[in-house]
């Protein structure tokens, strides 16, 4: 600080709780709505003070859903949601290290053109080829299934990109080295790449699985099937039965439940979170 | 781009780069070069015959108020989540850039809306402003105002605004606050010492420094609200009233899965994937390069 003016600083704090206090809002009045019973989430006023139905709307959120919407427990689509984004996050991850080593690590014919093949993903978000690229899914035979939900979100530019700039860091002295002691390749990939890409791959790993966690529009098409829904997705078809039957304790229960993961992840790994949502968007 | 060591020639390169160039492949360049095939087709109403028509599916677009009304509310709708995030992000980070004790506490609680899915930042808000029931709809209804965005075009369009905008925050606030302590506080005490107070300050030096994130961060934005926000809309709105949340993307997606018209669909993807490809390379272009002082 400057000048020591206290004026001017609990000023600033109190800017800074009121805007705390705007941001945190809905979130309170979601909680507080999920933790009352159907009778009095239709009587207006709505509280502002938590009831004591929390467990019951968990349960029924959970194990059986609301009448009118999909009559469908959330339980199994968490899971889904879980393994789609743990399939999205890893697979990207995955792919991504890879062809990042390839393009850093060799001299071969068309690796420019591979670089921009790669870099061209960036400019078609899926929401522009929405149509030919569910045929194409359709076509091979993947809707309703986790390689459907996963793969075709799976090539990523910004992680090749990312890679590319962390292998660029390590010193030419390592690759000299490990090739005296006689390594091939993949082994310097294995034993001395991946050690050292360690922390970006964890920051990457907590973007991706917000991204992947929180995916709408490609699950929402692809998937017909219940068994394949994803907690995401739940939330559309809750507000579309909320229009006759306001269960809104149990949409807001299902609600919080959706957001629960990512933001956990968020606030627990806000170090890494940092990180990855600084690099990635070099 | 290529280190100056690097291993001897084999198969070995193509193998790493398959998987990612197959998806590729199959799954973004194959049906974005579908989109543009069919952009260039008319399907009649059964689709029993396609003709090939070449630009004629842009030509009526243009000549479509319908879809230059979508043009317009796209442009709208992104000017007023950018500018309302960004403000709102401004200040805060402007505030948590002076403060000692706790400004790691404030961005832990303002960074968290970032995790939430589009959809049920949607839910939050649509559930606040229920015509009926909705806890704002009752403050509002106690100081005079009648709220249904359910009729009333511009406060749907509201509404999915500040359900976009809120999400934002938390995006925008981590990026200000980072350049803003990014700034050598030599500069900071220089002007103090001269005589400058703290909104001069910010005025003549902090908001001039951070100006290449806000450029960044302005693309970023209308990024997130062309294509990200789609899930609010289709959630709460489904483009309605009468069209006055339907933006482009919405557009896309309604005319091709719902109205079966592929050809203007197709159209309308291939202009938006233009858009993207400017925004994108503006923003590789552009950003980083530092701004004169």
């Amino acid at each position: 600080m400057i000048e020591n003016r206290p004026i001017i600083t609990i000023f600033s704090h109190l800017v800074l709780i009121l805007g705390v206090m705007i941001i945190a809002f809905p979130i309170w009045i979601t909680f507080v709505a999920a933790t009352h019973d159907s009778v009095r989430m239709v009587q207006v006023p709505l509280p502002l003070w938590p009831g004591d139905q929390f467990f019951e709307n968990l349960d029924q959120a959970f194990n059986r859903g609301i009448q009118g919407g999909l009559n469908l427990g959330v339980s199994m689509m968490m899971l889904n949601s879980l393994i789609m984004a743990m399939m999205i996050a890893v697979g990207k991850i995955a792919i991504s290290l890879l062809s990042a080593f390839a393009i850093v690590y060799f001299r071969f014919p068309f690796r420019m053109a591979f670089f921009w093949m790669i870099f061209i993903t960036l400019m078609l978000p899926v929401e522009v080829r929405i149509i030919p690229t569910f045929q194409v899914v359709a076509d091979l035979n993947m809707l309703n299934s986790y390689w459907g939900l996963s793969i075709p979100l799976i090539a990523s530019a910004t992680a090749t990109f990312m890679f590319r700039q962390t292998f660029l860091t390590i010193p030419d002295e390592l690759l000299e080295a490990a090739r005296i002691d006689g390594a091939g390749p993949m082994r310097f990939f294995w034993d001395i790449l991946l050690p050292m890409s360690r922390t970006n791959i964890a920051a990457l790993f907590v973007i991706l699985f917000i991204y992947g966690w929180n995916q709408y529009l490609w699950p929402l098409m692809i998937t017909t099937d219940r068994d394949m829904y994803t907690i995401v997705m739940a939330i559309k078809q809750m507000l579309d039965a909320a229009e006759q039957a306001p269960e809104w304790n149990v949409i807001m229960m299902t609600t919080l439940l959706a957001m629960l993961p990512p933001v956990a992840v968020v606030i627990f790994m806000q170090k890494l979170f940092v990180k990855g949502l600084t690099e990635t968007e070099k | 781009m290529l280190k100056r060591v690097h291993f001897a020639p084999s198969v070995l390169p193509y193998l790493l780069v398959l998987p990612q160039i197959l998806i590729t492949l199959v799954f973004f360049i194959w049906p974005a070069s579908q989109a543009l095939y069919q952009s260039l087709l008319i399907q009649d109403a059964f689709g029993l015959s396609t003709e090939f028509v070449w630009f004629e599916n842009f030509q009526n677009l243009f000549a479509d108020d319908l879809y230059l009304g979508a043009f317009e509310r796209t442009l709208l709708f992104s000017a007023l989540v950018a500018s309302i995030s960004m403000g709102f992000a401004l200040i805060l980070s402007a505030m948590a850039d002076r403060v000692i004790k706790g400004s790691g506490a404030y961005r832990t609680l303002l960074i968290w809306p970032y995790a939430v899915a589009p959809v049920a930042a949607g839910a939050l808000w649509v559930f606040m402003l229920d015509p009926t029931l909705g806890i704002l709809t009752y403050a509002l209804t106690v100081m005079g105002y009648d709220w249904n965005h359910k009729l009333n075009g511009n406060e749907a369009m509201a509404l999915v605004v500040i359900a976009a905008a809120w999400k934002q925050v938390a995006y925008n606030f981590l990026f200000f606050l980072a350049a803003m302590q990014s700034i050598p506080k030599s500069l900071i005490e220089a002007a103090a010492i001269d005589g400058a107070g703290p909104v001069r300050r910010f005025l003549t030096i902090i908001f001039p420094l951070i100006s290449p994130t806000t450029f960044f961060l302005m693309v970023v934005n209308v990024v997130y609200a062309f294509f990200e926000t789609f899930a609010i809309i289709h959630a709460i709105t489904q483009g309605g009233p009468a069209k006055a949340t339907e933006t482009l993307v919405y557009k896309v997606f309604n005319d091709g899965f719902v109205g079966l018209d592929l050809g203007s669909s197709a159209a309308q993807s291939v202009i938006l994937m233009a858009m993207v490809i400017g925004l994108t390379v503006i923003q590789f272009r552009y950003i980083e390069k530092k701004v004169e002082y």
